[in-house]
């Protein structure tokens, strides 16, 4: 008795070293390039250059915190997602809703939302230029109606532009998830409750969207990682250098690889995480609980 | 009023509403698809129709075609004439937008099939082994795969300097193919594999690596395609990598160099343009109940 048990034992370590064995050539991969230099980046934050290595602390969070540009670049940022993100969870939340119903052409409507994700955006930012520019299309029109031009690349109207590319761009994905979570709601809860006499806007609120609560939380963080990749229209447009409003962290980081700054570039890839990591964090500990409500 | 009545008019309510949601969608799905079909045919305009149009927006449109510039800017939907010439031009007479095209894809293909392979063995793994390590590792690669490139570049940047692979292809693909996206998806669907058939297979004196490639390969197939599209649309629209870890402008990818086309060329770009979205665009039309699939799989983070 005892020996088939130290058997079995045995036999489920093998097991496991065998499962081991299929994670390690990913995990060693993603040791090397990710996680382990991640810790020198964290040693390199806190040293005050790579050729003395002397501890000073958080002297270049400090130098980063003082840094004009580099206050203007999260600033910019920030504010972008926090502008981009929320529409970008809404807008296709509704086009979802909308596009379960059945409607002729329903379909092909789903297909011309979807599309943009598979487009470059270096092969629209053509068309993009053609738009926006100061003499370009939209101009062209507002004039008809006495409206004077606007420069959308040097002022404030760049935010708009920027917001709209974005959304064009995102939309898809996020319809698509917000779909795959509402079809997966049981039918009978929603039938039960329109039969009780709920309107489809109190059933929307008390049933589904608690059921799909984990689906707008995730399409929250999507978004939110996504919208850092709005330095691609960004600088396929303007380069290197655009308004002062359209300096983005990406812009930051780019040109500080350039001058090969290695501790601001650490304390700046640092800070993100954090921030990232307390955003996330915080998203999930909502979704535990309202997830908990629910069951 | 009897009820044969009311139940018209909500039939009624109900053809209104959806004439009014469908016109809707018809209104934005008429904006979405412009950007893409306007480049498309912007592509088929000869030089000079470009340059009539769009003279003052590529400002220095190149010597000769100057003479054609109109005063006001005109976005058209169709060419007045449609012509081959652009695409002639940079199939034929430039061969540098094909070295870039190539760039893309020697930077992008061999990232889609390692990302894969690799992918796969880590998933049967996280999929059929279970313990604390393991819930530790996959967190990791959740947290790791939710990270912007503003923090996953720093530290690909260092190892690519030690290692001395940085402005080689390799400082792309090396990171490339260790990205933890096809693992997190791939596990989740492997998850689903009824544990009964695995058992089954052992029963019949299989070892792992038959039960991986005989029963879990086999049966990721669809997902696996959802995933390696999913993976190319990525590295394909690229710009962020390259710009740091790829210095050499002669390796760039066409996502990155497209932009530095002069304004004399912007006819040309325009046929550029069209030539590198119609294969992600090709690839969408053919399969895109598999992207779905895949974008639906990779919602949720917990799994």
């Amino acid at each position: 008795m005892t020996k088939k048990k130290v058997k079995k034992g045995r036999r489920e370590r093998l097991d496991r070293a065998k499962t081991c064995g299929f994670i390690a050539p990913s995990f060693i991969g993603a040791a090397v390039f990710y996680i382990l230099p991640f810790f020198v980046v964290g040693y390199y934050a806190v040293i005050d250059n790579i050729i003395s290595r002397e501890f000073v602390g958080v002297q270049n969070f400090v130098n980063l915190f003082n840094n004009s540009i580099f206050r203007m670049a999260a600033k910019n940022t920030a504010l972008f997602s926090a502008i981009a993100v929320p529409l970008a969870v809404i807008i296709p939340l509704l086009f979802a809703i909308l596009l379960m119903r059945k409607m002729p052409c329903g379909s092909v409507f789903k297909t011309i939302l979807i599309s943009p994700l598979m487009v470059p955006t270096a092969s629209v930012v053509l068309i993009w230029e053609v738009l926006f520019h100061y003499e370009g299309t939209i101009n062209n029109f507002l004039l008809h109606f006495g409206i004077d031009r606007i420069d959308f690349f040097k002022s404030d109207w760049c935010l708009l532009v920027i917001v709209c590319l974005f959304l064009w761009k995102n939309i898809g994905y996020n319809m698509i998830l917000f779909m795959a979570a509402l079809a997966n709601i049981p039918k009978d809860i929603t039938e039960a409750c329109m039969l009780d006499g709920a309107g489809p806007v109190r059933v929307f609120f008390k049933i589904k969207l608690p059921y799909i609560f984990s689906s707008v939380l995730f399409v929250t963080i999507l978004s939110l990682i996504n919208s850092f990749k709005i330095f691609r229209e960004v600088y396929l447009m303007t380069g290197d250098y655009p308004y002062e409003k359209l300096y983005t962290l990406q812009h930051f980081m780019n040109n500080t690889f350039k001058s090969l700054d290695y501790q601001k570039l650490s304390a700046a890839a640092i800070i993100l995480c954090a921030v990232m990591i307390v955003i996330i964090g915080i998203l999930f500990i909502i979704d535990d609980k309202v997830g908990r409500d629910i069951e | 009023m009897k009820p044969k009545t009311i139940k018209k008019l909500h039939e009624v309510r109900r053809k209104i509403a959806t004439a009014i949601i469908f016109a809707f969608f018809f209104g934005i799905c008429t904006v979405f698809v412009m950007p893409t079909v306007l480049t498309f045919t912007n592509s088929l305009m000869s030089k000079s129709e470009i340059a009539a149009n769009y003279g003052q927006i590529f400002s220095s449109v190149a010597g000769d075609a100057k003479t054609y510039v109109a005063g006001e800017t005109n976005l058209k939907l169709i060419p007045d004439m449609i012509s081959f010439s652009q695409y002639e031009n940079v199939l034929l007479k430039n061969p540098q937008y094909l070295f870039k095209f190539w760039n893309s894809v020697i930077l992008t293909v061999p990232i889609v099939i390692f990302q894969i392979i690799v992918a796969l063995f880590a998933a049967y793994g996280f999929a059929r082994f279970s313990g604390k390590l393991r819930s530790i590792i996959f967190f990791s690669y959740v947290i790791l795969m939710l990270m912007p490139y503003q923090v996953t570049l720093v530290p690909n940047y260092l190892v690519s300097n030690w290692l001395g692979i940085l402005d080689t292809r390799l400082a792309i693909i090396l990171p490339g193919i260790f990205s933890p996206f096809a693992v997190f998806i791939l596990t989740k669907f492997m998850r689903r594999i009824p544990p009964a058939m695995i058992e089954a297979a052992k029963l019949d004196g299989a070892g792992e690596l038959q039960i991986f490639t005989r029963i879990c390969v086999p049966m990721s197939k669809s997902i696996i395609y959802s995933v390696a599209i999913l993976i190319f649309i990525d590295y394909w629209n690229m710009v962020e990598q390259p710009l740091v870890l790829l210095s050499n402008a002669d390796m760039q990818p066409l996502s990155v160099f497209l932009s530095q086309i002069n304004a004399g060329d912007a006819a040309l770009a325009f046929a550029v343009a069209t030539i590198y979205m119609v294969i992600p665009l090709l690839i969408f039309l053919y399969s895109e109940d598999y992207i779905i699939e895949g974008v639906s799989y990779s919602g949720g983070v917990k799994g």
